[in-house]
């Protein structure tokens, strides 16, 4: 996956978990949490969703390298590589 | 039409899911009812036939108002789904509940229309039609108006009922959280008591049963604490049940109001039945179907009536502590703020440490200070052994 269709598909993603959230608002730095509104129970499901449709492992100590689309997006994609 | 909250007076039934001669077994979901809450799903809590249907979709009637009735297989005789609602229900005592007289919404007819041979059913439908009654002619016995001539000549006006609003509306739900907590504040003496945590135990055996398991099974921190904050509540059952009418009454099963945040605004607290005898996987499953019902729509009314206690958990984004507000007729409720860092001393020596506010707002009307610390008490010694929860 490049780097812009992992960006599309977290905020698709994002989306169904939160449908008010408008993914024009996002912004690489900022953290999704508080851009979208996501509380624990969220960002879980959203973990759930990535890793449903990417199969990437992601372990719940790595959690906080999802928090902004910039590192979420590394993160996976360096996953993807390895 | 059940109570589905301490403050609700009136729902409107926005859709049958059933239909006349339909088979219903105890636990079907019927109707659903447009409240201050947003849509929920109604239940009937008997088997049998749909013999009548008394509401028709649109209108907004009180509580305690029949929806429908139930017989044949299964009933005895008649059942009213809104008596037999009214069984489950709990029925605190706001002013619709405690003088439920029967009161119908009067259709807004012409004064003339009140002569007219017209059938209770057709004068409710041409009511949401907006239809005026002396203009249709009826075609039952003495020329009586019949639903059939009401939804010919809404037919024939090209008159669509007026459409019934699903979905939340913020500010209805504000008017309900203002009316149940301003009832609480003013009936409730409450009391509160705090207790601070060390998580460490908790989160390191949380993050090793987490560890091998794919993202779908992982449990959350909140669901340690619900389980704690319910396990606990077997110690202390003075703290679990509703006071009505002057007299406590301690509830047989523990059933967790979990308060959930709505997005834009907006609190519910469907319950999460029989809390302290789930697994911490049936938690976290129950948690996650709630949160997603209750953001989407698709709570059940028997999920809005049944909670024996609230538990509110800030989560990771909340405040660092919460002193909650009881929701009547309940005698407690039960507030973790969020996982902080903090200096704590262990050994008498100073470590870094997760710990968490525990908080707790009691009725002081049922217990006191020194029963609430107790449960307070029992609540961190079970986060010291989360294996045990």
């Amino acid at each position: 996956m490049t780097d812009e269709e992992l960006r599309r598909l977290i905020l698709e993603l994002i989306c169904e978990i939160a449908p008010e959230a408008d993914p024009a608002i996002a912004r690489d730095q900022d953290d999704l949490r508080e851009t979208f509104d996501l509380d624990s129970m969220d960002f879980a499901n959203l973990v759930v969703a990535i890793h449903k449709r990417t199969n990437i492992d992601i372990p719940e100590a790595d959690y906080n390298k999802l928090f902004t689309l910039k590192s979420a997006i590394a993160y996976l994609l360096a996953k993807a590589k390895a | 039409m059940p109570a589905l909250g301490a403050d609700m007076e009136a729902g409107t039934l926005v859709e049958w899911c059933v239909k006349l001669g339909d088979h219903v077994k105890s636990g079907d979901v019927i109707a659903v009812v447009e409240t201050q809450k947003g849509a929920i799903e109604v239940e009937i809590f008997a088997d049998g036939v749909v013999s009548n249907i008394l509401v028709p979709v649109g209108e907004r009637v009180p509580v305690g108002t029949v929806l429908a009735r139930i017989g044949g297989a299964g009933a005895a005789e008649a059942t009213s789904a809104a008596e037999t609602l009214a069984v489950a229900a709990r029925t605190p005592p706001s002013p619709a509940r405690a003088a439920p007289e029967f009161r119908r919404a009067q259709p807004s007819a012409a004064p003339q229309a009140s002569r007219l041979k017209v059938t209770p059913v057709a004068r409710r439908r041409a009511a949401a039609f907006r239809l005026d009654l002396a203009g249709i002619r009826g075609s039952g016995v003495e020329g009586a108006i019949r639903l059939a001539d009401v939804e010919a000549a809404a037919s024939k006006a090209s008159t669509a009922p007026p459409a019934v609003k699903r979905g939340l509306d913020l500010s209805e739900m504000r008017k309900a959280i203002a009316a149940a907590m301003s009832r609480s504040k003013r009936e409730i003496p409450h009391y509160y008591l705090s207790e601070t945590v060390d998580l460490h135990a908790a989160l390191a055996w949380l993050e090793r049963f987490n560890a091998e398991k794919e993202p779908i099974d992982r449990v959350l921190p909140a669901v340690l604490f619900l389980k704690a904050a319910a396990l606990a509540l077997r110690e202390q059952p003075k703290l679990n049940g509703f006071y009505e009418n002057g007299t406590f009454a301690a509830a047989e099963a523990v059933h967790v109001g979990w308060a959930v945040a709505l997005r834009g605004g907006g609190l519910i607290a469907p319950a999460i039945l029989n809390a302290d005898k789930k697994s911490l996987a049936e938690l976290m499953s129950s948690m996650r179907d709630l949160v997603e019902r209750a953001r989407r729509g698709g709570l059940r009314g028997s999920e809005l009536m049944s909670p024996t206690v609230t538990v509110t958990n800030v989560g990771d984004r909340g405040a660092e502590t919460v002193t909650g507000v009881i929701y009547p007729p309940q005698v407690a409720l039960v507030g973790f703020g969020r996982v902080v860092m903090r200096p704590w001393v262990v050994d008498e020596r100073i470590e870094s440490r997760p710990i968490v506010s525990i908080s707790l707002a009691a009725d002081h009307r049922v217990t006191d200070g020194h029963l609430g610390g107790l449960y307070l008490a029992a609540v961190a010694r079970l986060l010291q052994e989360p294996e045990r929860l």
